[in-house]
């Protein structure tokens, strides 16, 4: 305590001008930790946590007795055999894809993968108004399909191509990397051990994708399952009929049954919930250090 | 694998270029530059631009709050990012438009200041920034890990002060990152459909995007309005598809 007179000579001239901005950090991080949670509380948080708030604050009765609705549940039914479509055609589109442009160098290439991205790109409406403009009366195969009674547009066929369409480049964009990743080196022993296109398939290379592949197909369900846009425009969002979870919710709030609404919700708020979960945990299998975009 | 792409991708692709060519070049013109569909366009892009700004600015604070600190639920918080990627925007529309209304708990807080959020512009930004924000977190956060904390460090020792540090050594390599997060949130926010259209009050003029202005042409069966508006969206995404290759392409240089 005697020598308390030497710390301001020390820092006004021997030590480096960092002192000066040590005593700094220690608000700062927290400063910034603040800001970080403030703003993801505004933007994420608090209207997460508003969606269960409103679907239970009358109890569980009232959210029992919305799930309990016919059109509810035809929504639901509708959402699951849409995904249920939609996810393995994708699934087995991405693998022929990521087969065939991984670990392949020809002219066109980063081309043909812009190409496979361009879903993403799209704005779903334009995605769903392309639908329209194929199948729709006045479009490309509108009257052959009137010619022969088919239904396309404003039924589940427009549905499931507009929930496909959306959905297409997830599992190729995920196996893809890995693919190349792993190289050829381990397909290639395979086959000069006598194995055939088909065994090295499942005994190499399935066993070294599958996690990558899994995080794909996981990614294109919840994308399935949650489309909006597209399957609005294609599918004239009639009740009991064409009406999808996402459709259901839009239209019951539009018709101020807030407590359906919300009760669907949760449900579309559970699915989120499972897939960051699990999406998590394949991310720990993977090994992944950073987090993707997607 | 051709065969699927071409049907799903290249047929409704090529139906709606041959259904826009069908249209006279100057009545093409006209629908895409008509009052109401400039007025659309306004609304989306400044909107969309200043959701993404905004994302851009917090959007590397959380990076970075993520990549060099340590804090309680820092993990929870990190997966947590990844909410409006796996949040069917319905929901979030929903949910954003019930928050941020007068009767809502922070548009409550916001009405007697005068300010309204949901059914407004401000709302329509917000689902923007909503559905944008991983993009720009997932663009920075892997630039961030791999940047070595010795060179700030480096700079400090050598005097510089933490403004300095920021301005002339972390940011630079970081800048690319943090444009192509910009864009690619922008063009998601552009051509978004589900979360916009249940915040905003879909008054023309006022709070009308373009993406709810296609859908009401097509609800009035008018194809060929619909399509011009598609149109000028698609060339949009694909102008901002070859923006963000170029980004990544300037970016690369950091690499070598």
């Amino acid at each position: 305590m005697t020598d308390r007179g030497i710390e301001p000579v020390l820092q006004t001239s021997d030590l480096p001008p960092r002192y000066g901005t040590q005593t700094k950090e220690s608000w700062i991080p927290t400063l910034f930790i603040v800001i970080a949670l403030i703003f993801l509380a505004l933007v994420l948080y608090i209207p997460a946590i508003n969606v269960f708030y409103e679907a239970f604050h009358k109890g569980l009765g009232p959210f029992l007795h919305n799930l309990s609705e016919p059109n509810f549940q035809y929504a639901v039914r509708m959402t699951v055999a849409l995904a249920a479509i939609a996810v393995p055609l994708n699934t087995i589109f991405g693998l022929c894809t990521a087969w065939a442009l991984a670990n392949k160098h020809f002219r066109g290439r980063t081309l043909l993968l812009s190409i496979i991205d361009l879903p993403f790109a799209i704005s779903p409406v334009v995605a769903g108004l392309m639908i329209m403009l194929l199948y729709g009366r006045q479009g490309w195969f509108g009257a052959w399909l009137i010619e022969h009674n088919i239904k396309i547009v404003f039924a589940f066929p427009a549905m499931m191509l507009a929930t496909a369409f959306v959905s297409m480049p997830f599992v190729a964009r995920e196996v893809i990397p890995v693919l190349e990743e792993e190289g050829t080196s381990q397909e290639e022993a395979a086959y000069t051990l006598g194995a055939t296109p088909w065994q090295t398939f499942w005994r190499v290379t399935a066993p070294n994708i599958r996690w990558g592949l899994l995080y794909g197909v996981l990614l294109t369900n919840a994308r399935a399952m949650g489309e909006f846009g597209a399957v609005s425009v294609v599918s004239g969002n009639i009740m009991g009929q064409t009406q999808s979870l996402p459709l259901f919710v839009e239209e019951a709030y539009k018709s101020y049954n807030t407590e359906a609404a919300y009760a669907a919700s949760v449900l579309l708020a559970l699915l989120a919930v499972v897939t960051l979960v699990l999406k998590e945990i394949l991310e720990r299998r993977t090994g992944r250090g950073a987090k993707k975009i997607h | 694998m051709f065969g699927y792409l071409a049907f799903m991708l290249f047929l409704p692709t090529a139906a709606m270029l041959t259904k826009s060519l069908t249209l006279k070049p100057a009545e093409f013109w006209q629908i895409a530059t008509s009052a109401i569909a400039l007025s659309t366009y306004n609304v989306t892009f400044t909107t969309s631009l200043l959701a993404a700004l905004i994302d851009g600015v917090f959007g590397v604070l959380i990076a970075w709050v993520l990549v060099r600190y340590r804090f309680p639920f820092r993990k929870l918080i990190d997966a947590s990012i990844d909410l409006p990627f796996a949040l069917p925007t319905a929901v979030a529309g929903l949910t954003l438009a019930t928050v941020y209304s007068d009767q809502g708990w922070i548009g409550s807080l916001l009405a007697p200041l005068g300010i309204k959020i949901a059914f407004t512009r401000f709302g329509v930004g917000l689902a923007m920034m909503f559905i944008s924000l991983p993009f720009v977190v997932r663009t920075v956060q892997p630039v961030l890990m791999q940047m070595e904390q010795e060179t700030e460090e480096a700079a400090w020792s050598l005097g510089a002060s933490p403004w300095q540090t920021f301005w002339r050594v972390l940011l630079p390599p970081l800048f690319p990152a943090i444009l192509t997060g910009i864009a690619l949130g922008f063009s998601r926010a552009v051509g978004e459909y589900g979360s916009t259209v249940i915040v905003s009050s879909n008054t023309p003029f006022k709070d009308l995007i373009a993406p709810v202005l296609i859908f009401q042409r097509l609800e009035q069966y008018d194809y060929a309005g619909a399509t011009v508006i598609g149109m000028v969206l698609l060339m949009i995404s694909l102008f901002m598809l070859l923006v963000i290759n170029f980004i990544q392409a300037w970016g690369k240089r950091y690499d070598g």
